[in-house]
């Protein structure tokens, strides 16, 4: 245990070096919030609400996925494959410690440095600038922060896979950009689920996505209400069990056929 | 004594794909690829025990870093059959791997982006050890590699010999009994290599550490190693001390004269011709190089025989050097044996 907080700790203390770099990624991320307001703003019109949520509810959604975005989101996925591709696999297997654990680790240092130093200044401002509403209820809040736990650990294991599959593509950068846009648009980070015409919201009920960004913005925004809440966050749960076989299922196959390169 | 390693038949082939060429051919390449295999390391056994320094040595290419990724338990063998500190490398990897230290040369096992200590810290985490264990031992290597005044200085910003050796002292913050080091010295200049020569024999003396060590600079293997394998093409061609390797090869001598007036090659060998000697010009006119066998008769002999016709102002008999006869084993591709 000792050794998997201390990962995070040194994952913490490497982006905290390279802190500058955050400031330009809030403005970003303000910028596209404020661009999706305005495109909602001139959806909505006069209406009060579309598909059972508010315009304000709308906002605060929009808000919400970008900042869950930043914690759920890191780069394990290409830094997998980079570790593969220049040889540096090797060092890794030295090490008295589960490879996929450990990158999960340092995922998870990413992920609440950025919460911090980012999500958390970052809805700041755009709660400053958008009429944007956050709960006062203590227990959306908690259900919302199991849920984005949850986000993490799905949006993880798929970075996982991902970068698992350079074993055996080498070259998967493209497959790494494609899953990427996949995320974004069938998570409903840009679009809520309940948008998506009938049949497609049936096809992602079935995906792992939906788990990543829909979920906990619904949660946040109050969108999902009493039952509705439990089914999700067991939908969520499911599946960050489900996607351990597919994980190591795939490990154990490329640790068979690991070739480091280079002397 | 116990064998810390011990390797039968151990072999690793490597699949590399070709490519055809041209648009036809990737679109074939989609449902059959040409593909050859390399055998880097062919069906070689040996073991090493308890407290041994061994060299490893070969030409580039010849399997070295292969073979040490196989003990090591990075790569799967193709077959054969490896344990190492009672434990089969690859199946027992995480439990295996801290009972081992490993420094490759070429790459870096610190995190780039943070200060040595930090690395460190999360090295100690990782292998559990106790504080005082920790404090005791680690003072120790840092004092001996003199890396002091470097623990706060993140990893990018050392130099080559200042990284390596924290490499050096990293591989040990669990002082594992048995290290594997590759290329550890690669670029390294002479005051550093001799310090972490230094080193490797005091933690060798100290705690019994069995090293395996591969360089391409052969007076580390004279320093430290009594016992050498030499690898060419995947397959050991030697195994046995170094200095048996020496006397099998060594087996002239090279006398060189350094004459006060001036001498010619005729005159040399017309001088020398009871005996069978190779003459050759050294440095300058006044040097010559005779080279004999090494047979006590013929050396006094052709000592004898020079200096009795021909003044002269020095006079050195010289061994041939490891580094030559590596180079002659290289060249023929096989070891006699004595
Ligand atoms: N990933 C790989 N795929 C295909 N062939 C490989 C691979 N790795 C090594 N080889 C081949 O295996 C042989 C042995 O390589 P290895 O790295 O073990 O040599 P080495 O003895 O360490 O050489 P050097 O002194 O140059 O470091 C070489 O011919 C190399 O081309
Ligand atoms: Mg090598």
């Amino acid at each position: 245990m000792g050794k998997y907080i201390e990962m995070i700790r040194i994952r913490f203390l490497m982006m905290l070096a390279y802190r500058t770099n955050y400031y330009s990624g809030i403005l970003i991320y303000s910028i596209n919030i404020g661009a999706y307001y305005f495109l909602w703003s001139a959806i909505y019109g006069g209406k009060e609400n579309i598909q059972g949520l508010s315009i304000t509810q709308m906002t605060t959604y929009i808000a919400v996925a970008w900042m869950a975005r930043a914690f759920y989101f890191n780069n394990i996925d290409r830094e997998i494959a980079m570790e593969i591709k220049e040889g540096k696999v090797a060092v890794e297997m030295v090490r008295p410690y589960p490879y996929l654990n450990m990158k999960m680790m340092q995922g998870l240092g990413e992920g609440i440095f950025r919460l911090l130093f980012f999500s958390v200044p970052g809805m700041i401002i755009v709660a400053l600038v958008f009429p944007i509403e956050l709960s006062t209820n203590a227990s959306t809040w908690l259900l919302f922060f199991l849920s984005i736990t949850f986000s993490f650990i799905i949006n993880t294991q798929i970075n996982l896979l991902a970068g698992i599959a350079t074993f055996f593509l080498f070259n998967n950068d493209g497959l790494i950009r494609a899953k990427r846009v996949v995320i974004d648009l069938f998570s409903g980070l840009i679009l809520p689920l309940s948008f998506y015409p009938m049949w497609a919201q049936n096809v992602m009920s079935y995906l792992p996505f939906q788990g990543i960004s829909y979920i906990p913005s619904m949660i946040f925004t109050e969108g999902f209400k009493g039952s509705q809440i439990y089914e999700a966050l067991l939908n969520q749960a499911i599946w960050s069990l489900l996607l351990i076989i597919p994980v190591y299922g795939l490990w154990i196959l490329a640790k068979r056929q690991l070739v480091v390169q280079g002397g | 004594m116990q064998n810390i390693i011990d390797v039968q038949g151990l072999k690793k082939e490597f699949k590399s794909f070709s490519s055809r060429s041209g648009l036809k051919g990737a679109f074939r390449d989609l449902f059959t690829r040409n593909y050859t295999i390399k055998t880097a390391v062919d069906d070689i056994s040996f073991t090493i025990k308890k407290g041994e320094m061994v060299g490893y040595i070969g030409e580039n290419g010849a399997g070295k870093s292969t073979s040490i990724k196989m003990l090591t338990g990075i790569l799967t063998p193709t077959d054969g059959k490896i344990v190492v500190n009672g434990m089969n490398p690859h199946k027992e990897r995480e439990k295996f791997v801290k009972t081992i230290g490993v420094v490759f040369g070429q790459r870096s096992q610190l995190w780039w982006d943070i200060a040595v200590q930090e690395s460190f810290r999360l090295l100690k985490k990782i292998y559990n050890v106790p504080d005082q264990q920790y404090e005791e031992h680690m003072k120790d290597v840092i004092e001996t590699l003199d890396i002091g005044p470097l623990l706060d200085k993140p990893v990018r910003k050392l130099s080559l010999g200042q990284r390596m050796r924290c490499e050096l002292a990293a591989a040990l913050i669990h002082n594992p009994p048995l290290l594997f080091l590759d290329e550890p010295t690669i670029g390294l200049d002479v005051l550093v290599k001799l310090r972490i020569r230094e080193f490797l024999k005091r933690i060798n003396e100290k705690y019994g550490t069995t090293i395996l060590l591969t360089t391409h600079d052969l007076s580390d293997i004279e320093a430290l190693c009594e016992r050498v394998v030499m690898l060419d093409e995947g397959k050991i061609i030697y195994d046995g001390p170094l200095k048996e390797l020496r006397e099998n090869w060594a087996e002239g001598k090279q006398i060189q004269f350094q004459f006060s007036e001036e001498a010619t090659l005729e005159e040399l060998q017309h001088l020398t011709q009871e005996h069978l000697v190779v003459w050759e010009k050294g440095e300058s006119d006044l040097v010559w190089v005779a080279s004999v066998e090494a047979d006590e008769t013929v050396i006094s002999g052709v000592i004898g025989k020079v200096t009795a016709a021909k003044k002269i102002a020095d006079l050195k008999i010289l061994e041939i050097s490891t580094e030559e006869i590596i180079r002659n084993i290289y060249v023929e591709g096989a070891v006699r044996h004595g």
